[in-house]
């Protein structure tokens, strides 16, 4: 009986959802006011939201709303091009001699570059209890013991807040947290090469014991000079052009010093109440939720300045309603809402109900998405009938990153720099058809490599000139792949005719390292298929991360894969790829140059084009560089993935920036038209629910009819009748 | 009893520090020192002096096991091992590789496993055993060779099928309920009525069939007979003879499950979105959390060896002629 009526209830339930204006179904509790949230998904809780600590692009995503360095991206130009964030204008870049003193003649050796920055004047960071004030001016909230803080278990718990001006010393204070060992901050080893004075800045305050805060004010850092409250500068050692770049990323952001004090309060870290988990920031969102378990929710920083959606952008975007809100102040949404998501079925199902406004970045190897949403049709990839019909639209663009199998040039047999073994290596990297491997394995969905540096960042040229010659022909307008002939005829005159080693007559056979995650048997034997048409051997040694990066650490490896996702566009991010002190054998760390290239005319070469400014005799350098990667064939093949983002239709100026994740704030949502399609979208289906119900009823009227015949049962057959 | 329990405890104690080391041995072959400094300073540009100081601050620059340079006792007491282990057995459980406590962390997050677990357990243990009586009272019949076929088929279905299948029919083919996700509100009930049912339902061919053959060797003995020819109605019999007598084997399967309902379950909550210890644990071995991998892993040996307790006491409850000593 009670089941009957938990059923009937249930049911009960159901069927007035059926007839209700809202829908049951949505994961998203109902909006209790008329602003405009997005809802999206992350996929693996962030480990790190300190900008001093955080350095994987999904943490980005979320960090990069709320923090603001002194430089940014124009969201809508390509090639991408810097502009100003937190700073007026571009730093101002003097070259400095030994003695410090500024050098005027082009050709003098630069001992120091010297970056002064200019902030801008209304630059305020969100309300925060840690810019409490009493009424003498006092900070309201730091507190002697863990016992007198212990009313406080979250930042909600604080009745009061501040703000005030982001000023120089707030992002000094920050470098210095970069170099503070006891945050282990990822930058630490690579910056000390750069700031002066950061290496022994980091000794001193590393060998500091502390138990609290320590005020990072009280020490000294050559290279970092504080003018007045808007303008400070960061000198580094020589030139290093690259390093406006950095100066774009979260590490530069500021900190105000009462930040770092507040969080450093007695017994907050045990109530999880630290800068890891609580950004506070200057940017257009601040975190108002952080349950990295289930959801991150950004909200509109009210004390943010009047910045304006850009009036200029690339061509094309004009046309595809990129500049419709050019003059609008920003942030064009109130709320952002991520949840966590780990499985590709909710996600996916949630975009697909009009849930989730996009559908998180979108890899052709999520096959199951992929296959639904995508067809190849005569323009190339096409979304199907239903996505189409669901009024979807896709953001597409080559992500600035790569995947590639690189030769271990230490090898005995792969390695090397004889003309022979290049033949060898060209032979293979013939054979290996990346056309046809991304055609099969990810449906088109991303483009060969002609160098190591990937479309839409300088250097990487377009048409006849930018092909790989030794690979390559240029054909009917497009490249196309030199003939298996040739291969053979390479392999031959590299000493291997039909795939046998001339003077042992043994059979030549490749090792190559795989993750096992990362490569499907598929693509193994496909692989071995193409090189069996040399008649050359493959094994391979599948490993987990951790096994396949020791091996490349002790160059214990011929053949192995690997990817690399840009930090900046700038083609030195990638050349550096091949430099040699950033093998792991010759640096001794985890450097970049897997393939131990040691060639001293590159790293000459790049060395010299490292410290240039943009222009043509740097574009001629770097031309170079790219062809002695393609003579010396130091990767079998490489490629550059495209990634996009489905969006549904009520999601505007979805532009994707392949660099920056400061988007959000560009975003438009339609929230009238969202309720609409979520209406239409999510009508339940009853029928199944009632089916069962009337099934459960007709199988259990003839179990009760049996069970009372059985019970009437007696000895006598003749008794055995039915009431 | 007393007396029983306290020696069980202790008994614990040698249990405790096996399950440690044999943890600690299997997550350091896989991963070392350095990798979880590397997983957590992000891979890229990491300089050895970063994965050093990574190392010092978190306090894995110590010897695994034996530390040579320290003397005597200290040798293998200033070591990984013992720093990171020993502490977990006055349940101070510290903080995670990323930084945050552990404790704070499974207090939160094990709420919402119970809100899984428990509804799922206690409705399933009912419906496996409103089955499998139902099924005895048709013992011999046609009805019961297939009863006993669809069990079969039943649990030879991969539990993951049933939660995919569950999501896919009833949430997105159907549209019903959401098909993931928790709000810790009143509406928490929308998102939990689907894996408990997908849980529930994967449960019921191994459930069933086990208790069913329970109940069948019960239903064989002298007092049923005895009971039936009193004239007794073939569901008294059922619930109120042969249930009881058959709670014995029950209990030791499902008494020592009730402690570990706090550690969720880490396929459901992983696919229902479910931010409980399941998902904490499963999030832990992805980014090589030692942390948190043994901290849990500790967790689940003392819920179990409660469980394992909390089923003998359950005994002399179903049992008088069961005594502890």
């Amino acid at each position: 009986m009670i089941k009957a009526r938990a059923t009937t209830a249930i049911l009960a339930v159901l069927l007035l959802n059926a007839c209700s204006d809202s829908t049951f179904n949505s994961p998203h509790p109902a909006e209790t006011d008329d602003r405009t949230t997005y809802y999206s998904s992350f996929t693996l809780p962030p480990k790190h939201l300190d900008p001093a600590l955080s350095y994987a692009t999904d943490e980005s995503v979320i960090i990069d709303q709320i923090y603001e360095s002194p430089l940014g991206y124009h969201f809508l130009k390509r090639p991408y091009e810097l502009e100003p964030l937190a700073a007026e204008s571009l730093p101002e870049i003097t070259y400095l001699d030994e003695a410090g003193e500024t050098i005027t003649d082009e050709n003098a050796h630069v001992a120091y570059t010297r970056y002064t920055i200019r902030l801008k004047k209304d630059l305020r960071y969100q309300p925060h209890p840690a810019f409490a004030l009493g009424e003498g001016g006092e900070s309201l909230y730091v507190f002697a013991d863990a016992n007198e803080s212990s009313a406080y278990q979250t930042i909600a718990d604080f009745p009061e807040a501040g703000s005030r001006q982001a000023v120089a010393n707030d992002f000094v204070y920050q470098v210095k947290r970069l170099a503070d060992p006891k945050n282990k901050s990822p930058l630490l080893g690579f910056m000390g090469q750069y700031i002066v004075g950061l290496k022994e800045f980091s000794k001193v305050v590393g060998d500091i014991e502390r138990d609290g805060w320590l005020n990072l004010d009280e020490f000294e850092m050559s290279g970092l000079q504080v003018i007045d409250d808007r303008t400070f500068t960061i000198t580094i050692h020589n030139r290093y052009p690259q390093f406006v770049y950095w100066l774009a990323m979260h590490f530069f952001a500021p900190i105000a010093p009462e930040i770092d004090r507040f969080y450093k309060n007695p017994g907050f870290k045990d109530k999880n109440l630290t800068l890891d988990w609580h950004p506070v920031g200057t940017g257009a969102f601040m975190m108002t939720r952080n349950d990295p378990n289930s959801e991150i929710v950004l909200e509109r920083n009210p004390n943010y300045r009047t910045e304006l959606y850009p009036s200029s952008g690339s061509p094309g975007d004009l046309e595809a309603g990129f500049l419709a809100d050019a003059g609008q102040p920003l942030p064009l949404i109130d709320r952002a809402v991520f949840r966590l998501e780990k499985e590709l079925l909710p996600r996916w199902t949630k975009f697909l109900q009009g849930y989730y406004d996009r559908s998180g970045e979108t890899h052709s190897n999520t096959r199951g998405v992929f296959d639904q949403a995508f067809v190849v049709g005569p323009e190339g990839l096409e979304l199907s009938k239903d996505m189409q019909s669901h009024g979807l639209t896709i953001a597409k663009d080559v992500k600035p990153s790569m995947y590639y199998y690189g030769f271990n040039m230490r090898d005995p047999v792969v390695g090397g720099y004889t003309e022979e073994r290049r033949k060898l290596r060209r032979a293979l990297s013939l054979a290996f058809d990346v056309e046809d491997y991304v055609n099969i394995f990810y449906k088109g969905n991303a483009v060969a490599a002609q160098s190591p540096v990937p479309p839409g960042i300088p250097g990487q040229l377009e048409g006849r000139e930018g092909i790989n010659t030794y690979i390559y022909d240029w054909e009917d307008d497009k490249p196309k792949r030199k003939s298996l002939d040739l291969a053979r005829s390479l392999l031959s005159e590299a000493g291997y005719p039909n795939g046998r080693n001339r003077d042992t007559g043994e059979p030549l056979k490749l090792f190559i390292d795989v993750q096992s995650q990362a490569i499907s048997n598929a693509q193994m034997d496909w692989i071995r298929r193409k090189m069996s048409d040399l008649g050359v051997q493959v094994e391979y040694r599948p490993a987990d991360w951790n096994r396949t990066r020791e091996k490349l650490l002790t160059g214990n490896t011929q053949i192995y894969s690997h990817g690399w996702l840009a930090d900046y566009p700038d083609p030195e991010n990638f050349l550096f790829l091949l430099f040699g002190p950033e093998s792991p054998l010759v640096c001794n760390c985890d450097g970049a140059n897997n393939s131990s290239y040691e060639n001293p005319e590159f790293d000459a070469k790049f060395s010299e084009m490292r410290a240039m400014d943009e222009g043509p005799a740097r574009d001629a350098l770097i031309a170079e560089l790219i062809e002695m990667w393609r003579r010396d064939n130091v990767w079998l093949f490489s490629y550059h993935p495209l990634e996009f983002y489905l969006n549904n239709r009520w999601v505007y100026n979805h532009k994707r920036h392949g660099i920056s994740k400061r988007t959000l704030q560009y975003l438009r949502i339609d929230p009238e038209d969202r309720t609409a399609m979520q209406l239409a979208w999510n009508e339940p289906v009853i029928w199944p629910v009632v089916g069962g119900f009337a099934g459960f009823i007709a199988l259990l009227f003839p179990a009760v009819r049996a069970y009372r015949r059985r019970q009437k049962m007696t000895i006598s057959p003749a008794a055995t009748t039915e009431d | 009893m007393f007396a029983y329990i306290v020696r069980r405890l202790i008994y614990a104690v040698p249990i405790l520090i096996g399950v440690n080391l044999l943890t600690f041995i299997l997550f350091f072959i896989v991963n070392s020192p350095d990798d979880m400094a590397r997983s957590q300073l992000g891979e890229k540009y990491v300089t050895a002096a970063a994965i050093e100081n990574w190392k010092i601050e978190n306090g894995y620059d110590k010897p695994l096991f034996h530390n040579a340079e320290a003397g005597g006792f200290y040798a293998y007491t200033d070591t990984i091992f013992y720093t990171k282990s020993m502490r977990l057995f006055a349940f101070d459980f510290g903080r995670s590789e990323s930084g945050r406590d552990i404790t704070a962390d499974v207090s939160q997050r094990m709420w919402p496993s119970v809100a899984l677990a428990l509804p799922t357990f206690v409705t399933g243990i009912w419906v496996n055993i409103c089955v499998a009586l139902m099924v005895v009272m048709f013992r011999g019949t046609k009805l019961d060779r297939w009863a006993v076929l669809v069990f079969v088929s039943l649990m030879s279905i991969s539990y993951l099928f049933y939660i995919i299948g569950g999501q896919y029919m009833v949430a997105k083919l159907w549209r019903l309920v959401p098909i993931s996700g928790f709000n810790p509100t009143a509406d928490a009930w929308k998102f939990l009525i689907l894996p408990v049912v997908v849980g529930v339902v994967a449960g019921i061919g191994a459930g069933a069939r086990w208790y069913r053959t329970l109940f069948i060797e019960e239903a064989s003995q002298d007092y049923v007979r005895t009971a039936r020819a009193k004239g007794l109605s073939e569901i008294r019999i059922l619930f109120r003879h042969i249930l009881p007598n058959a709670l014995i084997p029950i209990l030791t399967g499902v008494v020592v499950l009730i402690p570990t309902l706090f550690m969720g379950s880490l396929l459901m909550e992983s696919f229902f979105g479910i931010p409980g210890l399941g998902s904490y644990m499963l999030d832990a071995i992805r980014s090589q959390d030692f942390a948190i991998v043994r901290s849990m892993v500790f967790i689940g040996s003392v819920l179990y060896i409660i469980g394992l307790i909390l089923t003998d006491i359950s005994y002399t409850w179903a049992d008088p002629r069961v005594r502890l000593n």
